[in-house]
């Protein structure tokens, strides 16, 4: 059996990725894309692409009747679901076999097995893998709470309450005694009933801070099943991996030789075929229990394949067409060190909230050692509906510090424009001691605070205002359409200097520049900058038709340095050794008609509005709720700050915003 | 193009004492321009100020485009005279929206921006500006009307800037009027003779007779809002074309204005490279000798002005007192005529005829740097034809149709004033350098002759002729003529459009160069070229 055509059941940089690879081995490829991922560059990248019309991955991605339509309509003969989405979906694996398609992944069968937590708990203590002590209470029936008090003591506290059927840390709850464990039994069992439509729970043993370890492992239809070493994940924000990395620096020869022992016993006992990763949990005196089983490719992949050299997609599609492992898989060996940082739209310090809009500039300078695996290009948009990872990005080296180093040079230099990301976190962690000394586990997030990661950015304001108004000069004379050779700005009886104004972090800034006789004279703030040079603006328009671009060659007190500075509109993006600045430019001439309305209220974040509570006219009093938008399933309600008349509502329910879109005009009550 | 070669030894003392009497020179006008700016001075600027309007530099800062260049005119008008330097208006030519225009601002801050008869000169010449290089004119106004103690030279030929308002407006160059004060009487003309107008909320006032006025002719209690306010004008009179709630507003109105005239200018666009001088502009100030007395190479000049130091000269061993030949500045092909030694002979003439003649021939615009005695006299140039052949010049200057810019380098004494295109034979844009001289011969000469012309008719009618009181006499009018040859004297009368640094000549040749491009640039046609 061999595999001609491959239809990508997801998007983003999981499509590209496994596009890329598909091409290197003459296989064409179909992407399928919903309607805000129609610009995105993996549509293009695929050889075909097929339209799923919506945008909610209920109506497109997680459709698994269109995607067989689509497999159906350009001839596709097998199926990648990447990761998430249907990725661990039996049902769809059976359909896809129905329809005559090559299911790039293990059998229903085993997906259906790992599904439920339980029951893989169950398998694998009798495979001998090592699992936590623990208790299950079925979906049917509500837990006796004298019983529930019994098996939890068994147990021993803290104790783990979580979710048969879930993930991502919902329906998961951390119980320090006994006379809490009804109610989080109850409650958790509400929250997954509600999300994952089961409301099985079990309770296990809560380890403190332990490590997140897993083990890559693959299985050929031949019923070898190898590994390929472990990685550790234990650089989580809210139950998700941010920073991953392979080989584990907690992980010894003699560790890795039992975790890999177990991790094929695992595969092993349920006749695992295809590319999957055993994790577990490994405390701190070094011992490992079973947490489960992922049935798909990792998003963290790729430090696996970095350190072994291998490409696990070409794996994945070797092994769907029948072919056996090769002997570099059943021989793996592994060498260096790689780390990978997942680079989010989010926003850190509002407490990792998904961030959407237009993605001007999405630059990561290529350097040794270094791989990107982006789902976005610059020029894109990053909407509402989906995960909000940008691009992962991995570091190589011969060693951990020389994998630490690459990524973080690189995402500290990286040009990330329209959308705030949480590139300081990252770069935070990397440079962070404990994180370089290895010394991580689960609780790492919770111990260092992002205020204290993220650097507090070294004095650009005065640097970086200087390098922007400079750079708005050049473009201006660049542009100039007559007198465009005259020296900038000359006058024959000078009387004032250039100014622009500018917002800076939420705080107005003032600009003025003067090119005389006696070389450039600056000011910001009204403060002078003293001995500035400016040796040349260089206009730098990135490939597409993205936003002007100059390269600001500036000497400022002796220090020269090349600044960035990239304009979309209004706003200019900065970037130089002293950190990265976001500047909107302010209306030389405002016009009176267009200024905001007092008493606008606006969206916090992009989302859904859910809910409208009130109506135009309606009278409201202080607090009172007016909307609620939804954003990444958390409701946001939208207050009323004052008593006041609603005059204007300008959305409906459903209706997509944009942080900082008008929701509602309240208008203030004369007072009598 | 040839490149020039300088040869200027920078460590000379010649070169050290030329730089230093520049410098002097250079600070002086510095201090009347810092004058000018400084308007009504600083308790009246604060007062305005404090009334939360804008001065007149700030506002014409705001108008004109971000970093665009712009020239000043008649910075020194009225200057030495009982009136404030700068005569109370601001002139300028200014890029508006990517449209180089003629600005003209009332200064309110100088006895509330009223006109006196250099602030009249200095208006109507910056109209005169706008009309020959077709520029639109954007009026930025606040002006308590005539300073009437000086009503007499004032009233009669003020009418002008009304006539010329329309007269521009008849020949399809835009006029617009920025209202940000008083515009009554007289003054309320200029928005009603311009092609727009703007007013400002709660300062426009245009009124033909303001209350105290109406209330004496026709008894009516009247206030300012409803005689001749912003709202009233935009609303009912509908002199207003435009309503604007502040000066920014204002200004933001008049650029979008000048945005919507989709501007094309008539002239050829920069054609040639516009790359530096090979050499520092600043060497100027060394190689211009001080004494008008001592010659200096004009091509040292040129090497320090023209793009990429290129000159091609026309006729280089002929009429070697004057250098003739072809440059571009700021792209713009021009062609120069630069004095060499001083006096011009038949030669000298006769050449400048055919080269006006070949520029015309080219549409090439005109440069004259001016460093002149006149022509020569004696007997041998007598006989020889000096008049008719500085007739030939003067009559190849007068009609030459193409742009002439003239700066005056360091002297501009005699016909070779006229010769040169002086501000008698309408260049379209002249201008000094800060040491130079103009008269009509140098001091020194013309008490002499004087003196010599007081003895000869003292001789001829037989009286005595008092040496000593000769003398007082001689070396009075030498010191008047002195000052009066001075360049900031010869600019306050508005006789040139301006005193500046020599370093500034590139910035400023360029700007004049590409305002004449405005207009159509053609040349005078009809016969060929005559050889002389």
């Amino acid at each position: 059996m061999t595999i001609s055509k491959l239809l990508i059941a997801n998007r983003g940089e999981i499509a590209s990725r496994i596009i890329r690879t598909a091409r290197a081995m003459d296989i064409t490829t179909v992407a399928v894309f919903s309607d805000p991922d129609a610009g995105l560059p993996f549509v293009l990248e695929a050889d075909e692409a097929v339209r799923l019309p919506g945008s909610a991955p209920g109506e497109t991605y997680l459709r698994a009747e269109a995607l067989i339509a689509a497999a159906a309509a350009t001839g596709a003969d097998a199926v990648h679901p990447g990761y998430g989405f249907l990725s661990e979906n039996a049902g769809f694996a059976r359909a896809a076999a129905a329809a005559g398609l090559t299911f790039v992944g293990p059998s229903p069968e085993a997906i259906e097995a790992m599904g439920s937590k339980t029951a893989a708990k169950e398998l694998m203590a009798a495979a001998g893998v090592p699992v936590l002590p623990g208790a299950v209470f079925d979906d049917g029936t509500e837990p006796d709470p004298a019983e529930l008090r019994k098996a939890a003591e068994e147990i021993g506290f803290p104790v783990l309450v979580k979710a048969a059927y879930g993930g991502g840390g919902r329906g998961m709850r951390i119980v320090p005694g006994p006379d809490e464990i009804a109610g989080a039994v109850a409650s958790a069992r509400r929250e997954a009933a509600s999300a994952f439509g089961n409301g099985t729970v079990f309770l296990e043993r809560f380890v403190e801070s332990p490590r997140h370890i897993e083990v890559q492992i693959l299985g050929d239809q031949a019923g070898t099943v190898v590994h390929l070493f472990e990685r550790e994940c234990s650089i989580q924000r809210r139950y998700q991996k941010i920073i991953e990395e392979a080989p584990s620096p907690a992980v010894s020869e003699d560790l890795r030789a039992r975790l890999c022992r177990a991790a094929v016993a695992a595969g092993q006992a349920i006749g695992y075929v295809g590319a999957g990763t055993v994790e577990f949990v490994l405390d701190a005196s070094g011992r490992f229990y079973f947490l489960e089983v992922n049935t798909r490719l990792q998003v963290e992949h790729p430090v696996t394949e970095l350190i072994t050299g291998l490409d696990l997609v070409r794996l994945q599609l070797e092994i769907a067409a029948g072919q056996p492992l090769p002997p570099q898989v059943t021989g793996a060996a592994f060498t260096g060190h790689a780390i990978e940082a997942r680079l989010y739209a989010e926003d850190v310090p509002a407490g990792y909230l998904p961030v959407s809009g237009d993605l001007h500039t999405l630059e990561i300078d290529s350097s040794n050692g270094l791989r990107v695996d982006a789902g976005f290009a610059s020029g894109t948009r990053v909407s509402t509906f989906y995960d909000s990872m940008l691009a992962k990005v991995i570091g190589y080296g011969p060693t951990r510090d020389d994998a630490r180093r690459t990524l973080a040079a690189a995402l500290s230099r990286a040009r990330l424009h329209g959308v705030v990301t949480n590139r300081d976190l990252l770069v935070g962690i990397l440079r962070e001691p404990e994180f370089a000394a290895g010394a991580i586990d689960t609780g790492y997030l919770a111990r260092h605070q992002p205020e204290e990661l993220c650097p507090p950015s070294l004095d650009a304001g005065p640097v970086h205002l200087l390098a922007v108004a400079l750079a708005g000069q050049a473009l201006r004379r660049g542009e100039a359409p007559v007198l465009a050779t005259l020296p900038s700005g000359w006058r024959n009886n000078p009387s004032a200097p250039q100014r622009v104004n500018y917002q800076l972090d939420g705080r107005p800034a003032e600009v003025s520049y003067r090119f005389g006789r006696d070389g450039l004279q600056a000011e910001v703030d009204g403060a002078e900058v003293g001995d500035v040079v400016l040796h040349g603006t260089r206009p730098a328009r990135p490939a597409h038709d993205g936003p002007a671009r100059m390269l600001v060659d500036l000497e400022i007190g002796g220090v020269r340095r090349l600044i960035w500075v990239t304009q979309a509109g209004r706003t200019f993006y900065v970037d130089s050794v002293l950190g990265h600045s976001v500047l909107a430019e302010a209306d030389r001439f405002p016009d009176p008609a267009a200024a905001a309305q007092a008493g606008s209220l606006l969206a916090p974040m992009p989302g859904t509005v859910v809910r409208v509570e009130a109506a135009v006219g309606d009278h409201v009093e202080a607090g009172a709720v007016i909307l609620a938008i939804e954003a990444m399933k958390m409701e946001h309600a939208i207050y009323a700050p004052a008593p006041g008349i609603v005059t204007e509502l300008p959305i409906s329910v459903g209706a997509q915003v944009d942080s900082g879109s008008v929701l509602a005009v309240l208008e203030e009550e004369p007072r009598d | 193009m040839p490149v020039l070669r300088s040869v200027v030894d920078t460590a000379s003392g010649a070169y050290l004492a030329n730089r230093a009497g520049q410098l002097a020179a250079i600070a002086a006008l510095n201090e009347q321009l810092e004058l000018a700016r400084a308007g009504g001075g600083a308790k009246y600027a604060q007062r305005h100020r404090d009334r939360g309007r804008l001065l007149a530099r700030e506002r014409l800062e705001l108008l004109v485009d971000r970093d665009s260049p712009l020239l000043e005119l008649s910075s020194l008008a009225a200057w030495g005279t009982e009136f404030a330097v700068g005569a109370s208006i601001v002139t300028c030519v200014g890029v508006v929206s990517g449209v180089e225009c003629v600005l003209i601002a009332h200064d309110p801050t100088v006895r509330g921006g009223s006109m006196n008869p250099y602030t009249l000169r200095k208006n109507l010449r910056a109209l005169e500006i706008a009309r020959r290089n077709r520029l639109p004119v954007i009026n930025l106004v606040e002006s308590g009307g005539a300073d009437l103690p000086t009503q007499s030279d004032l009233f009669v030929p003020a009418g002008r800037i009304f006539h010329d308002l329309t007269e521009l407006s008849a020949l399809g160059i835009p006029t617009i009027a920025l209202v940000f004060g008083n515009s009554t009487a007289g003054g309320a003309y200029v928005p009603g003779m311009c092609d727009y107008s703007v007013l400002v909320d709660g300062q426009a006032k245009v009124f033909l007779g303001g209350p105290p006025l109406v209330k004496m002719a026709t008894g009516e209690e009247a206030d300012d809002e409803a005689l001749g306010g912003a709202d009233m004008h935009s609303r009912v009179s509908g002199l207003a074309d435009h309503f604007a709630t502040d000066e920014l507003d204002c200004i933001r109105i008049g650029r979008q204005i000048v945005a919507e005239l989709h501007w094309h200018k008539l002239g050829p666009a920069p054609s040639e490279p516009a790359d530096p001088p090979l050499y520092d502009p600043d060497e100027l100030l060394g190689i211009v000798s001080v004494d008008f007395r001592v010659p200096f190479d004009p091509r040292e000049v040129l090497a320090r002005v023209v793009d990429g130091s290129r000159f091609g000269e026309y006729k280089p061993r002929y009429g070697t007192s004057l250098v003739t030949g072809w440059a571009s500045v700021h792209g713009y092909p021009v062609g120069v005529l630069a004095n060499a030694r001083g006096v011009l002979f038949s030669e000298e003439a006769k050449k400048a005829s055919e080269f006006i003649l070949l520029a015309n021939q080219s549409d090439t615009p005109l440069i004259f740097l001016q460093n002149t005695t006149g022509y020569m006299v004696g007997t041998q140039y007598e006989q020889g034809g000096i008049i008719k052949d500085g007739a030939k010049m003067i009559n190849a200057v007068t009609n030459s149709a193409v742009p002439h810019i003239t700066v005056n380098m360091a002297a501009s004494f005699g016909a070779g004033n006229y010769g040169m295109s002086g501000r008698a034979y309408d260049p379209r844009f002249m201008f000094a350098w800060a040491n130079a001289k103009l008269a009509v011969m140098g001091a020194a000469q013309l008490a002499g002759v004087m003196s010599i012309v007081g003895r000869q008719s003292a001789e001829a009618t037989g009286r005595h002729f008092d040496a000593e009181a000769n003398e007082k006499r001689r070396a009075q009018i030498e010191g008047q003529i002195e000052r009066e040859s001075d360049a900031f004297f010869v600019s306050a009368r508005l006789y040139d459009d301006g005193v500046i640094d020599p370093r500034d000549t590139r910035s400023v040749l360029g700007m004049t160069l590409s305002a004449a491009h405005s207009g159509p640039v053609e040349g005078r046609r009809g016969f060929g070229v005559f050889r002389m």
